[in-house]
């Protein structure tokens, strides 16, 4: 009740004649995932026209591949984000699958597809410490995953030492860059596509979405809800675990080589994509086609620089800007909307 | 008992003139005078909304007014911040207290103001023993050492208090300092009060609760929507007239309970006990009935509530609807079985304040709501469409967030998403906190009506008026224990009261 | 009342009966000091079984590399402290401190004779600039610190690769009176972790002795309240970043003295480390509690594992998965005792009231 004079009013979203200008740059400003499409669509058509090689097949070939593990982990990572927790280990359990894919490929004897099974499984049980952690204790989700962030890490140092296994038979190295036929659109986007869809459909249009974003905002006001609060996160970050599960499979078969450190640091550009993509890291607020422009602009950008000569590593300017820039100016234009409505609201005052 | 007046004639210590302050589109303050002078206790009434909260918050410094002047000994008073006030000697005790939970007693009380020994270091044994001296003062004891974390509110607010008497303030303001204080506490806090005005500073007093205003206070101001209405000597001021200022209209009687048939026992409740909260707590509530659970604040009503509908988890005990045992802990199965709570806590616990008003209306419904496993926005529209038009919410848009409506229409959008559900049982804890006269009543007559139709409804209430006029049966609580059962024709203020305060408990 | 009395004659207690002959000190101190204390022990258990298994382990050369290694990391938790205090976190630290040792290097590189206190100076107030840098944008973006400082790893670090452009600095590029500050020793302690002591004993005492250290608290315990109580939160918030980007400036020259050898990835993946050392230090991810002196010797204790492993022939790639089960242990044992100090209280205090 301290903060009732806030909100003392029934709403008034007036419409006033003559701020039709004002409201249309609101509008646009407003959208944040218009904001990032645009972004993306001006990159796009500037890198095509003024890089070399950039608008061929082969460079969108291999920039969706690099797009795919960032694009599959910021699946599972736009809901943990909008309940409002936060998973860092998914890198390191990309990792740890990925050799022990490589381990279990070496010395096991079992086929392949049972490993993939047992190796999404794996990422599961590894995504449901994480949970545990987080729910079954109360612990912050950002500590409890830098722990493990650490721990997975390091096992998969442990599992493979400084080793690489790369005796993966060819048709799956293969399989997993070949292209749709004749495109120069991977197969494995098909795949990809459809988890995408799932995820959206789920964020966005079932009841278990609803209430993923109500905890987000308030999760006592979700409890009082009848939503299972922690139930729901746990299995969010068991499912964390499954794609990072499945992404270790991908990058273990695409590079053909299951190391120890794998996806090193990955953990970060999802991040950075995800809340690039409009989604809040207070929680509550963003939607999956957002995140997915974000993983777009964040890999075409850097797409782009690389073959116009930039050095790889300085490229973290470019990531590390984009994220800065990303809760930044939603920010500034806030500031900029209030300071404009308060113009709006003196002048009759003043006239 | 109203004290002597001190003069007024005299120049005041602190004035506000024509302070106005908007958030937003929404003026809260419409051009505010008040005047304090030396040895006055100052009464601040009016409705919630009324802008009491804001004028302390400019008070504290914790908003600037857009316009409007304020003087202190007739210097003008400019705030920029807290830190300003408290320059200025104005201490204020909040609504909420705001203590630091890591941090000791004595840290909170001297936070930026500790004594300090050689280097500007903080003398912690000396602040240590000014925390006790003001305890003492108090006559409280806390030990100044602990932290603050896992307070009593009571206590938290005796911090607050002690905070505040430590600046040897010149103005010091209460805002409902008394909500969760005892009798005996809350006459420690008015005997600190008066000392504070026999030494000339001025306190300004907010408070609900009359008997408390015209004990302590020597003059009253009423706000009423954001502007001054009046101000006037306590003692020529009949508490009536308050009330219609206040108001701004006369007010009848509020609470039309009427007579319903009682059906079967739908909820009952079986020596349920939660450790250091409340212990062994039966009772049964039947179709048609409203059965009032009332008790101090702290006495384990709205625990009671949570465990019910199983937001918390119970040690014992048993919990029946219609005669099968709900799962302890499962909120969905509660609500499933056919419960609703509407929780005392409408920004925390009642609404996703950033979601809109139809989301909201529609979160507990969202299951119902869906075909084929998924739900699209036209369900959730309609549904939200019907029962904010059922229950008269005023939104502008279904689509705005539930924030920007009034603490009244908030209040009806959370029943709107627990009626939606359809319930057997409404458990509704402090029915009409924080809403304006006009939509209390609605509030009553819809509790009246749904009683009508065969609901059975708990209600927790620490007014008075409302658990007399709506309860067909009153369960009081004191200390996590039912105390006493009365019935309708018993039950009045003093045998309330009495069995509240633990009196004559005999069970 | 004497001033050698440590406090007030007898005192009414919180109504604890049940605990008449309770110490003089506050249990929000002794808190502490059972979390210091007990990570003493584990310092204390580790060594000793460690020079159970391999007597050369207490020698003298080896115990002057573990504090030569904890050094660094020692003066980079005790600034993470005064961040994490006031519920924020600086996951930048890493890549200042590579940006100003390779910054270093090349000043001396460009300006051999440089007096080595000037390159400290010159290093540490570029570490503070850094954390102007991340201040400054917290102050503006109100968003979590957290985000922020993700984006300045990236971006300081890529700052870093883009200046170095794949070229590295040797010792042979660095006056030997600076590079001596790397290894040089008093009465067998190296410099290197004298400084760092400096530095634990100055932020330590700064936190538990002064008004505006008790306020950093006071802002990570509870903002808002921090605010109503006149705190200027945002100015504190700002100065402490500054303040840990001049620790982690500190830090990277002293790197650059050490190690000699720089390229523009020193001190990548250092950030994780410095947050598991405050968080084994017993310094709350969440705000509001926690000492430098913890942190320091989560960050002793951490170097020393690492140590450890390497003497009793375990596999070195187990450190980095000891440290991950160390930060989980020390939150879960944390929370742990959250709950019973609270149960505890909450009988205490369970008075009419």
């Amino acid at each position: 009740m301290a903060h009732d004079s806030l909100y003392a009013a029934p709403p008034t979203v007036e419409a006033e004649p003559g701020a039709g200008r004002l409201a249309t740059l609101r509008g646009l400003l407003g959208s944040w995932d218009a904001a990032v499409v645009a972004a993306l669509v001006v990159v796009v058509l500037v890198a095509g026209l003024t890089v070399e090689n950039f608008a061929t097949g082969r460079n969108a070939q291999f920039l969706l591949l690099d797009l795919v593990p960032l694009a599959l982990i910021a699946l599972p990572m736009t809901l943990i984000v909008i309940t409002g927790e936060i998973d860092l280990s998914v890198a390191s359990m990309v990792g740890l699958c990925s050799t022990l894919m490589g381990q279990l490929w070496l010395s096991s004897g079992l086929s392949l597809e049972l490993i993939c099974v047992l190796v999404v499984l794996l990422g599961a049980v590894l995504g449901a410490v994480n949970g545990l952690f987080v729910t079954g204790f109360g612990l912050p989700s950002l500590a409890v995953t830098i722990g493990t962030l650490a721990l997975y890490r390091g096992l998969s140092f442990v599992v493979l030492g400084d080793q690489a296994v790369a005796d993966f038979p060819a048709d799956w190295t293969a399989a997993v860059v070949r292209n749709i036929p004749g495109t120069s659109i991977p197969v494995v986007l098909v795949p990809l596509l459809l988890l995408a869809l799932v995820f959206g459909v789920v964020l966005h249009a079932t009841p278990a979405g609803r209430a993923l974003y109500a905890m987000g905002n308030n999760d006592q006001a979700a409890t009082f809800t009848g939503v299972s609060v922690a139930r729901t996160k746990f299995w969010l970050f068991v499912v964390s675990g499954a794609v990072c599960g499945l992404v270790g499979i991908f990058w273990t078969l695409r590079y053909a080589s299951a190391r120890g450190d794998n996806a090193t640091g990955l953990e970060l550009t999802v991040v950075t994509a995800v809340l690039l993509g409009g989604v809040s890291i207070f929680g509550g607020r963003g939607a999956l086609l957002g995140v997915l422009a974000g993983v777009l602009l964040l890999g075409v950008l850097r797409n782009a620089l690389q073959l116009a000569d930039v050095d790889a590593n300085a490229l973290t300017i470019v990531t590390g800007t984009l994220l800065i820039a990303s809760v930044v100016l939603p920010n500034a234009v806030a500031d900029i909307r209030a300071r404009l409505h308060r113009r709006r609201q003196r002048q009759p005052v003043a006239s | 008992m109203t004290a002597d007046a001190p003069g007024t004639d005299g120049a005041p210590l602190l004035v506000l003139d024509g302070v106005t302050k908007s958030f937003g589109a929404v003026a809260a303050l419409r051009g505010v005078h008040l005047a304090l002078h030396p040895g006055e206790a100052h009464a601040l009434v009016g409705e919630n909304g009324a802008g009491k909260s804001t004028l302390v918050k400019i008070l504290a410094g914790a908003h600037p007014p857009d316009s409007g002047e304020m003087t202190l000994d007739g210097q003008p008073l400019r705030l920029r911040g807290p830190a300003d006030a408290r320059a200025a000697g104005i201490a204020v005790i909040y609504q909420e207290p705001t203590l630091f939970p890591d941090l000791s007693v004595a840290e909170n009380i001297f936070m930026g103001r500790q004594p300090l020994r050689g280097l500007r270091r903080i003398d912690s044994a000396a602040m240590n023993r000014d925390a006790e001296r003001l305890f003492q003062r108090l006559g409280v004891r806390i030990d100044p050492a602990r932290p603050a974390r896992g307070l009593s509110i009571a206590d938290q607010q005796l911090v607050e208090i002690a905070k505040a008497i430590s600046f040897d303030a010149r103005v010091l303001v209460m805002d409902e300092p008394t909500a969760a204080l005892s009798g005996v506490e809350v006459e420690r806090l008015f005997a600190v009060a008066r000392s504070l005005c026999e030494r000339g500073a001025a306190v300004l007093f907010i408070s609900h609760r009359f008997d408390e205003v015209f004990d302590l206070c020597h003059r009253v101001t009423v706000l009423r929507d954001g502007a001054w209405v009046s101000s006037d000597p306590a003692a020529d001021l009949p508490i009536d007239e308050v009330v219609r200022r206040m108001v701004g209209r006369d007010v009848s009687s509020l609470y039309p309970k009427q007579a319903a048939e009682l059906r079967d026992t739908l909820l009952e409740v079986r020596g349920l006990t939660r450790a250091g909260v409340f212990t062994d707590v039966s009772f049964s509530v039947r179709g048609g009935e409203i059965v009032a659970l009332a008790g101090l604040v702290g006495a384990g009503r709205s625990e009671v509530a949570r465990a019910v509908f199983g937001v918390d988890r119970y040690d014992a005990g048993e919990v029946l609807v219609a005669g099968r045992a709900v799962p302890a802990g499962r909120p969905g199965r509660a609500i499933a079985a056919g419960m609703a709570l509407v929780p005392e806590d409408r920004r925390q616990q009642g609404l996703v304040m950033e979601l809109s008003v139809e989301r909201n209306a529609t979160l507990a419904r969202r299951r119902a709501l869906s075909r084929l496993g998924l739900l699209l926005g036209g369900a959730e529209r309609a549904e939200a469409r019907n029962w904010t038009r059922r229950l008269q919410v005023k939104a502008a848009r279904l689509g705005a967030p539930v924030a920007t409506l009034s603490g009244g229409n908030q209040q009806k959008v959370v029943l709107a998403k627990w009626l939606a559900t359809e319930p057997r049982i409404l458990i509704i804890d402090e029915p009409t906190r924080g809403i304006d006269v006009g939509t209390k009543a609605e509030v009553h007559r819809l509790l009246s009506e749904l009683a009508g139709e065969g609901l059975a409804i708990l209600m927790i209430s620490s007014e008075l008026p409302e658990v007399l006029g709506m309860a067909d049966r009153v369960l009081v609580m004191h200390e996590g224990r039912l105390v006493r059962e009365l019935s309708r024709a018993e039950a009045d203020e003093t045998s309330i009261m009495y069995a509240a305060t633990g009196q004559g408990v005999t069970a | 009342m004497s001033r050698t009395d440590t406090g007030a004659p007898e005192r009414a207690t919180g109504n604890a009966p049940t605990d008449p002959d309770r110490p003089r000190r506050g249990l929000t101190e002794r808190l502490l000091a059972v979390r210091e204390l007990s990570l003493l022990i584990a310092l204390g258990l580790l060594v000793l079984v460690t020079t159970v298994r391999n007597d050369r382990f207490l020698s003298g050369q080896s115990v002057k590399d573990l504090l030569l290694g904890c050094a660094i990391l020692v003066i980079l938790a005790v600034g993470q402290t005064l961040v994490i205090v006031t519920r924020n976190v600086d996951l930048s630290v890493g890549s200042i401190l590579g940006l100003v040792a390779f910054a270093t290097g090349s000043l001396f590189l460009s300006a051999p004779g440089t007096p080595w206190p000037l390159a400290l100076v010159l290093g540490v107030a570029l570490g503070a600039l850094c954390g102007v840098v991340n201040g400054g944008l917290i102050a503006v973006a109100r968003v979590p610190a957290l985000v922020i400082t993700l984006g300045t790893l990236y971006a300081f670090r890529g700052v870093d690769y883009y200046w170095a452009s794949g070229r590295q600095i040797n010792a042979a590029d660095m006056p030997p009176s600076f590079l001596r500050l790397g290894n040089q020793t008093v009465l067998g302690v190296p410099v290197l972790f004298l400084v760092a002591l400096v530095v634990v004993a100055a932020v330590g005492f700064y936190l538990r002795s002064y008004r505006s250290g008790r306020e950093l608290y006071a802002i990570g315990s509870e903002p808002a309240a921090a605010r109503l109580s006149g705190i200027p939160v945002g100015r504190r918030v700002f100065a402490v970043f500054v303040a840990n980007g001049a620790l982690a400036g500190l830090a990277g020259v002293l790197y650059a003295a050490r190690f000699g050898t720089l390229d523009a990835a020193a001190g990548t993946g250092l950030e994780l480390q410095v947050v598991a050392a405050a968080v084994v230090g017993g310094v709350a991810i969440f705000g509001g509690s926690g000492s430098a002196y913890g942190a320091a010797l989560g960050a002793v204790l951490l170097t020393t594992i690492g140590s450890s492993l390497a003497v009793l022939r375990i596999d070195p790639f187990w450190q980095q998965a000891v440290v991950g089960a160390l930060i989980l242990a020390a939150i879960g044992l944390d929370r742990l005792l959250a709950l019973r100090v609270a149960a505890r209280l909450r009988g205490r205090s369970a008075h009419g009231a």
